[in-house]
């Protein structure tokens, strides 16, 4: 989104143009409405793409809709024998996993983009800044695999048993180290989730950084304040808007992610403990798992799309939270990106 | 005296506080700029490593192989995966641009422009699998048979939005002068935007294709029930097809050695694919700039 204010004056001054001089060509004007219609018509498939999910969504978890009800939201049991279904495991694994994630991920993110405005010599920022998008530019699958083969052993030897060793005694808090350190799990996915939209995350961060007027932060730094009193007191506060919606687009990102999530999550439809070794599932790996498995037409596949349903509208939600604050800070700023 | 000194002395203390602060905080930024790196850099190497060895000739003549089966190849995957990411950049690339010239041309401030622009930046960021449940319900659940079409069309999908905001954004880039300039010398709209602006904005508009196939030639989610896959050469869009991304998540998940093995090779084409797009996107976009 760029400024559109100084361009669209002269752009209304350019469009409606008196009759003119010479007669337009017949193809012209057959032309012009030709391409007007195309374009307008590709806009609406594109209108039309966001409802045709919804509705087809909709339509096709019904019957477990009519079925389960609202219960479904709270109920963990998932049984395709018995053909009783409920989300809880799923629709839990998929929010904690993303929680935790952003845990990780925002703290790095702003560090990573405090190092891009504030720190880094000029000639390192773009090629750091690119290394961090490419960052995003691997495919998730490749997060999977990676995750699962390379590093979750790793994670296992040298965090989860020392963790576990450190804490698992601990009464309470100590419960969330419990179970089999095997690597696979919530906390596993967690840690790929947060790598994952750290790019994200950072890159939005950057970029809002960046519209911090610099006569700000220059009388700052004239009262003699800190690089990091500039950033925290000055930078921060004025782009705070900006670095929510960086940080929801971020969590959207990581509640929708599936191959990598699928890879290290476990697949393993429990809730039976707190911990964060514990294998798990969440709606993105049971779509991935199951859902070619269930019997077209079945209750196992309403189901399923269902759980599509409930993330499709929770990432609705998010992004939609998300891209209202970027615009606010967008506004206050009076059009920039 | 004495009070003037003490007060000095905090003034002194809440300095040097402040500047510890400042190089703790300043140390833990870079600690977080190492952090990504190093993530960027050893699954890079990891995949590298694991996956180069694999790459001979026959990847790409033979064909996937049975478990535990010397030999073999990808080319039935990586041929299936290039119809599949061709032919949805195809469909997708043409539908993307007119929205984007909508966007950018025509509806920059109406209500359908505001909606299309709010709708479209969602369906960017929005859960890949769930386009794959889309074209499952309207396509695959209609003709009963997962089919390399079905994948065609939901990768398509996540073409368009790529290319919209690319495309818009590029528009807006382009001075509006430009435009006057056409106009004044009596060119219609259509002509002043195929042959003015768009073709003005051609970089960055390829750049925006580019980084949609990059995207797409990794995406797995929305092919698992659509395309699916398929162990054996299928030319035939209307069965199932062998893609090089399910291709790897069946093999790393499997207990088969050889089938592991491949799935890092395979992993090494995609992600030395999707990076060189990427790269070169970027460098087109900026000699552009």
């Amino acid at each position: 989104m760029a400024a559109i204010l100084p361009v669209s004056a002269s752009e209304q001054t350019a469009e409606p143009r008196p009759p003119a001089p010479t007669p337009i060509r017949r193809d012209d004007r057959l032309g012009d409405r030709v391409f007007a219609v195309l374009t307008t018509g590709a806009a609406l498939i594109t209108l039309g793409l966001l409802l045709g999910i919804l509705l087809s969504l909709v339509a096709g978890a019904i019957p477990s809709m009519r079925e389960f009800g609202l219960s479904f939201l709270w109920t963990a049991e998932w049984d395709p024998v018995k053909e009783r279904f409920g989300g809880l495991v799923m629709i839990y694994g998929t929010l904690v996993t993303s929680i935790i994630a952003l845990l990780i991920a925002v703290p790095v993110s702003f560090g990573i983009a405090i190092f891009l405005t504030e720190l880094s010599p000029g000639w390192l920022r773009r090629p750091l800044g690119t290394a961090i998008e490419l960052l995003a530019a691997i495919p998730s699958i490749v997060y999977g695999m990676w995750g699962l083969l390379v590093f979750a052993p790793i994670f296992s030897d040298y965090l989860q048993i020392p963790l576990q060793n450190a804490f698992g005694d601990v009464p309470g808090f100590g419960a969330l180290f419990q179970g089999p350190p095997v690597g696979i799990g919530i906390l596993c996915a967690s840690v790929i989730l947060a790598i994952m939209i750290i790019p994200f995350i950072a890159s939005v961060m950057r970029d809002v950084f960046e519209v911090t007027p610099p006569m700000l932060k220059e009388s700052a730094y004239g009262l003699g304040a800190t690089t990091w009193e500039v950033v925290w007191r000055i930078v921060l506060p004025y782009t705070k808007a900006g670095v929510i919606g960086g940080i929801m687009l971020g969590l959207g990102r990581a509640l929708g992610e599936t191959m990598a999530i699928t890879f290290v999550i476990g697949n393993v439809n429990q809730l039976n403990s707190v911990s964060l070794f514990d294998a798990a599932n969440s709606i993105t790996s049971a779509l991935a798992n199951e859902f070619s498995e269930a019997n077209p037409g079945s209750l196992h596949e309403a189901s399923l799309i269902q759980l599509g349903l409930i993330l499709f509208l929770i990432t609705f939600v998010v992004l939609t939270a998300s891209k209202v604050l970027l615009a606010r800070l967008e506004r206050a700023e009076g059009g920039r990106s | 005296m004495s009070a003037a000194m003490a007060a000095n002395a905090q003034r002194m203390a809440a300095h040097r506080r402040r500047k510890l602060v400042n190089i703790i905080a300043l140390s833990l930024s870079l600690t977080a700029m190492a952090f990504g790196l190093v993530w960027l850099i050893w699954i890079l190497a990891d995949t590298v490593v694991r996956g180069i060895g694999g790459l001979s000739i026959a990847i790409f003549t033979e064909m996937t192989p049975a478990p535990n089966v010397e030999g073999g190849g990808l080319a039935n995957a990586i041929y299936g995966s290039m119809v599949i990411v061709g032919l949805a950049t195809l469909i997708g690339t043409p539908i993307g641009v007119l929205a984007g010239v909508y966007l950018g041309e025509y509806g920059q401030r109406t209500l359908l422009g505001n909606v299309t622009r709010f709708v479209n930046d969602i369906l960017l960021s929005a859960p890949s699998i769930v386009i794959g449940l889309f074209i499952y319900a309207v396509i695959v659940a209609k003709t009963r048979t997962f089919s390399g079409f079905a994948g065609v069309l939901a990768l398509a999908l996540i073409v368009i939005p790529v290319v919209v905001r690319t495309t818009e954004n590029m528009l807006q880039l382009i001075p509006n002068q430009l435009r006057e300039a056409a106009y004044a010398l009596g060119a219609p709209k259509w002509r002043v935007i195929t042959l003015v602006t768009l073709k003005a904005a051609r970089a960055g508009v390829v750049t925006g294709v580019l980084l949609a196939i990059a995207r797409i030639s990794g995406e797995t989610a929305p092919l698992l029930f659509t395309a699916l896959s398929n162990q054996f050469w299928s030319m035939d869009l209307s069965e199932p097809m062998a893609n090089l991304p399910v291709t790897i998540f069946k093999f790393a998940l499997s207990p088969f050695e050889n089938w592991q093995k491949m799935a890092w090779t395979g992993v090494f084409l995609i992600t030395l694919g999707v990076l060189a797009l990427n790269i070169i996107a970027r460098v087109m976009f900026r000699k552009k700039d």
